[in-house]
């Protein structure tokens, strides 16, 4: 019974590292088309972000305070190199979504072995501080604080993009000029500045979810390379476009896979999982939430 | 109008000129010679082959580094290429092998098998080199292993393995099963108690590396209580921790490999679980890999190798020293590190032993030499070409460096095929 | 359009002659080299007869590379083994062949399936996601995903794939030494003709009807479907043309390179292959046999001269020509002209097209 209920969990929290991972990507790729392949990578920059500020902490008496400064600097740091990419590379490809996932995908080659050369090829450490180790135990069950954090931090995350895209004037320009670009240029919003902010944001949003997986994971050169497909397949199960879609999406993949991986092994339950999707698919070409579009062509 | 056609036919014609002269560079580009030594480089041409026997050219001798600069395995591999770099500098310091300095051609095996096999025939067809240190996963052993053994090469592979093999053209420098795995399950089943859950990454290594196991078990009255492999990459391990809990074992024998090793520890500490509730026993897991782990997660349990930073003789203080001054005082050595510097001067006295540093000479020469190596005193058993090791069962402790806390002492005479266990008979047959 | 045929004729008759000349001014490692080049061209040209020219962007190319790859080396690891056991399959604790390994052992059966299982699989696929009308992006990534399953597959079932370490050790084709030079360079020349026999059966498709309709499906499929075109038909059998030109690749590239492993049909071999089109040029069939010569060849000069550096060569390279080359390097020859246009429209402030003004502008 306790193993089932763990399991709940565990499939749940599998389902929130989804999401955070794959939230960044509904607005870069879902909203504005480009395929980021380097979604990935700026993953691993909010990590080495949460790295660099751990240590700046190491030695103060307050290393408990590195984790909400790494939080808001790995945001930062992942959505100005986001907005740098934007301006250099991104805002020319607009319209040309496949020609955006071959240059992306050259960007993550190069800053991977940016890392690599920065950070050295070896993996480095972050320690999570003292009140986020160990587990809350409720009967036989253990549900580990930092899987709760991370389920706190995604909800947060989409709260925060629900607010912003739907509530204020900033998130209806942005809608705006995803959905019909030229008429919103006309009616005076500034759809250059826009498209920077827009991707950006995915971008950080990115990097805050590569700071809460160092408290579970690696932090490497190689990190985004483990997220990037199961990122992408959270969205498309989703319905591309639709950010709400991908909370539907991370639930049916984190928790079946966990769940087939509890009862199989894990690679057979990635196997079966991805049989599942294709047969959603087929139901649901577009994904679980469509987003209606009245033209034939998109 | 006009014009432009005529812009065009020339831009034309200087795209096919950049097509041939592209293909002609690929074909006779120039190597990679790293410059260890101050002595002059031989000549990288394609033709080299020819101007060198057995990888001599005038006054010096080249071999080949072959490891993964990029790519996931450039993780482990970059610092084992460093060490190696390490021992051909310190070699041509001391005046070289057989007078002549030593001069090392670094390829990237760009943690692709295809990729090994290319560059180990450029290595062995163009390069002519007397020897090459490289390789690291099986998988790039195994792919590299027909090249040597069709061309007569040498390789000197620094890495445990899963045994079974045993190439004339490869001298295995890292530990064979029987001195690192069965005497590890042997040691934490008397301590810690018969029952066992496998977990490993799925691929070769920990796959053999179980079936080993497995027999062990059924001879010996040991329990399997669980056995589960993750694909490479995986990162979320709550469900394996869960039927871990579930299964209730003495101790996990973690074959995972270096990725997955720093989720597998950071979720088992963060689910409650403590080295105290289950033991865990790595054998993929060195001090490079506690680095990237962080120490507070992986302290207290048990790793096996047959070498630590911390080991006790006078040649790993100085390597440690050299090491460390070389690449940085926050680097530590390990197994494998240790190993590709050994591979060195193995090859080095076994190429004084033979006078020659042709490759049958070299082999015949090999077998009985010795070397005081950081782990303690090596000697290449000729018939196999493994290595006489000692066995080190050790516990990672909070500086994320690892203490001995048992070992067989002498070296272990090396048997990738098990030979000498009953119980083995039927994995090698 | 014709002056665009011969050019796309002379640039391939180029190509070839070259290809055919260099066997006898490189040594043999080197040859071996542009003949595994030459597996990556063919496949190439698979993925631009469904890219380039029917719009559909596979990102799991791998996979149908890896099964004709696949079902070649169990064929040439039976041959190597001399009737007994693989090696891996000792290790695993097998006493007999399983059952359908048996047939892999007779040439023509093997050399047969090549073709049959990627085209068998990819029929599958494709009426699983073309009738349902899966399509753009969706396609994409669920292809990707497609290829990381299959990497998946094969090292799991260790037992009988080898796992990880893949296929490998072979000793001989159809009884010739896979070592011998002779065998090389005929094995080099029959790479070489496979490559000119294909890019002319495309050429010939591409020309006919079935090629207007899938140049047609790309720029606008459902005006083709107005038309009365069961399009879902039309792309299961380009799906399929391209799986059985990259497996007879996978089957050339496995007796040359001498082993094929799980990873070299994972997700970043199967984008890598795409690339090669897109800087080669997509939809012109010469341009990303090019591509994929030229890019691999300089893969291998720049990982052989910078190993430590070549990473950022290669990102950069795909980087730039996807932005200032969108042709491709077929489009190199129209340079000088979109140059001029932009300086025009710079110095007398006409205005040409936006597409030319934005990218001149950034030349």
């Amino acid at each position: 019974m306790e193993t089932i209920l763990m399991q709940v969990f565990n499939g749940i929290s599998l389902s929130s590292i989804l999401l955070l991972a794959a939230i960044g990507l509904a607005i870069t790729f879902g909203l504005m088309g480009v395929i980021n392949m380097a979604h990935g990578e700026f993953m691993m920059i909010g990590a080495y972000t949460a790295y660099v500020v751990q240590n700046l902490f190491k030695d103060s008496p307050a290393f408990g305070a590195y984790v909400p400064v790494a939080i808001v600097a790995s945001f930062v740091v992942a959505a100005a190199l986001g907005l740098v990419l934007e301006k250099l590379v991104i805002c020319r490809l607009y319209g040309r979504t496949e020609d955006s996932l071959l240059v992306t995908w050259g960007v993550s080659l190069i800053l991977q072995q940016a890392a690599r050369n920065i950070f050295g090829a070896s993996n480095v450490g972050v320690e999570v501080p003292e009140y986020m180790m160990g587990s809350l135990q409720i009967g036989g069950v253990y549900l580990p604080y930092t899987r709760i954090w991370i389920l706190v931090i995604a909800i947060v995350s989409l709260v925060a993009v629900y607010v912003l895209m739907f509530r204020t004037r900033w998130g209806r320009n942005i809608r705006a000029v995803m959905q019909n670009r030229q008429m919103a240029s006309s009616l005076g919003v500034n759809t250059r500045r826009v498209d920077g902010v827009t991707f950006a944001f995915g971008c950080g949003l990115a990097g805050l979810a590569g700071c809460t997986l160092t408290w579970i994971g690696l932090i490497g050169s190689g990190l985004g390379q483990n997220y990037i497909v199961n990122a992408f397949m959270t969205v498309v199960v989703g319905g591309v476009g639709s950010i709400f879609g991908s909370v539907f999406g991370a639930g049916f993949i984190g928790i079946g896979q966990s769940a087939f991986e509890f009862l199989t092994d894990a690679s057979m339950g990635q196997v079966l999982i991805f049989v599942c999707i294709v047969i959603l698919l087929q139901f649901k070409p577009k994904g679980l939430f469509e987003t209606h579009n009245r033209s034939l062509e998109d | 109008m006009a014009a432009s056609q005529h812009m065009s036919r020339r831009s034309f014609v200087g795209l096919m000129g950049l097509t041939a002269s592209a293909l002609a560079v690929s074909g006779c580009s120039g190597s990679a010679v790293a410059q260890v030594s101050s002595g002059s480089s031989g000549s990288d041409d394609a033709s080299a082959a020819a101007d060198g026997v057995d990888g001599v050219f005038g006054d010096t001798i080249k071999v080949g580094i072959l490891h993964s600069l990029s790519g996931t395995m450039s993780i482990s591999e970059t610092s084992v290429r460093d060490a190696e770099v390490l021992a051909i500098n310190e070699i041509n310091e001391a005046g070289g092998v057989l007078g002549k300095k030593v001069v090392a051609v670094i390829e990237d095996g760009a943690s692709s098998n295809a990729t090994f096999s290319e560059k180990a025939t450029k290595l062995l067809d163009s390069d002519g080199v007397a020897c090459v240190f490289g390789c690291w996963t099986s998988a790039s052993r195994k792919a590299v292993l027909p090249v040597f053994e069709s061309k007569n090469g040498l390789l000197w592979y620094p890495v445990q393995y899963e045994g079974m093999e045993s190439s004339k053209n490869i001298f295995y420098v890292g530990a064979a099963p029987n001195q690192q795995i069965v005497p590890a399950v042997d040691y934490l089943a008397e301590h810690y108690g018969p029952r066992i859950f496998l977990m490993g990454s799925d691929y070769v290594f920990p796959r053999t590396a179980n079936s080993v196991i497995k027999a062990q078990a059924a001879a010996k009255g040991y329990e399997i209580v669980g056995e589960t492999y993750t694909p490479m990459g995986h990162t979320d391990y709550a469900t394996i921790i869960n039927k871990i809990r579930a299964a209730k074992p003495d101790f996990v024998f973690n074959t995972l490999n270096g990725d997955s090793n720093v989720s597998f520890f950071k979720q088992l500490k963060d689910s409650g679980i403590s080295c105290d509730d289950v033991m865990t026993c790595s054998v993929s897991v060195a001090e490079e890999e506690v680095k990237g782990i962080g120490a507070s997660y992986c302290e207290g349990h048990l790793v096996s190798w047959n070498y630590y930073q911390s080991t006790d003789t006078e040649a790993n203080q100085k390597f440690v020293a050299a090491y460390k001054a070389a690449y940085g005082e926050t680097r530590v050595t390990d197994d494998p590190i240790e190993a590709g510097y050994d591979a060195v001067y193995l090859w080095k006295a076994a190429v004084e032993a033979a006078g020659s540093t042709n490759v049958d000479k070299v082999r015949a020469a090999a077998g009985g030499i010795t070397f005081e190596a950081p782990e303690g005193t090596m000697t290449i058993d000729g018939e196999n070409q493994h290595m006489y090791k000692p066995v080190r069962i050790g516990r990672v402790n909070a500086d994320g460096l690892i203490d001995e806390v048992w070992s067989t002492g002498d070296p272990v005479k090396p048997d990738p095929y098990l030979k000498s266990y009953d119980w083995a008979a039927g994995l090698s047959s | 359009m014709t002056k665009k045929k011969s050019y796309t004729w002379v640039v391939a008759a180029v190509v070839f002659v070259v290809l055919a000349v260099l066997p006898f001014v490189l040594p043999m490692f080197r040859v071996s080299l542009i003949a595994k080049y030459m597996c990556f061209a063919i496949v190439a040209l698979g993925l631009d007869m469904i890219w380039g020219y029917t719009g559909i962007m596979s990102l799991g190319h791998g996979v149908y590379f890896g099964l004709g790859a696949y079902v070649m080396a169990m064929y040439l690891k039976l041959e190597a083994s001399g009737g007994g056991l693989p090696d891996f399959m000792t290790w695993s604790g097998f006493d007999s062949l399983p059952f359908w390994w048996v047939p892999f052992g007779n040439a023509g059966f093997a050399f047969a399936m090549v073709v049959v299982v990627p085209v068998l699989v990819a029929v599958v696929i494709g009426l699983l996601t073309f009738l349902n009308r899966i399509r753009g992006v969706y396609f994409t990534i669920l292809s990707q995903a497609l290829a990381m399953i299959l990497s998946v597959l094969l090292i799991g079932c260790q037992q009988y794939t080898g796992g990880s370490n893949g296929l490998t050790d072979f000793d001989t084709l159809l009884g010739f030494s896979l070592d011998a030079s002779s065998t090389k360079l005929a094995l080099y020349y029959a790479t070489l003709a496979v490559l000119i026999a294909l890019f002319c059966l495309c050429t010939f498709l591409v020309g006919r009807r079935v090629g207007k309709i899938l140049i047609a499906i790309r720029d606008s499929e459902n005006r083709v479907r107005f038309t009365g075109y069961n399009t879902a038909f039309f792309k299961v059998f380009v799906y399929a043309l391209s799986a059985a030109i990259a497996g007879i690749a996978g089957a050339l590239y496995v007796s040359q390179v001498g082993i094929i492993t799980p990873s070299d049909v994972a997700v970043s071999p199967s984008i890598e292959m795409i690339i090669w089109v897109a800087i080669g040029g997509k939809g012109t069939l010469a341009g990303p046999i090019l591509g994929a010569l030229l890019v691999n060849g300089v893969k291998t000069f720049a990982s052989e001269s910078f190993p430590d550096l070549w990473s950022y060569g290669l990102g950069l390279v795909c980087v730039l020509v996807i932005l200032f080359l969108p042709g491709g390097l077929m489009s190199i020859k129209d340079v000088p002209a979109r140059f001029r246009a932009w300086r025009q429209a710079k110095s007398g402030g006409a205005v040409p097209t936006p597409e030319l003004g934005e990218e001149g502008g950034q030349a």
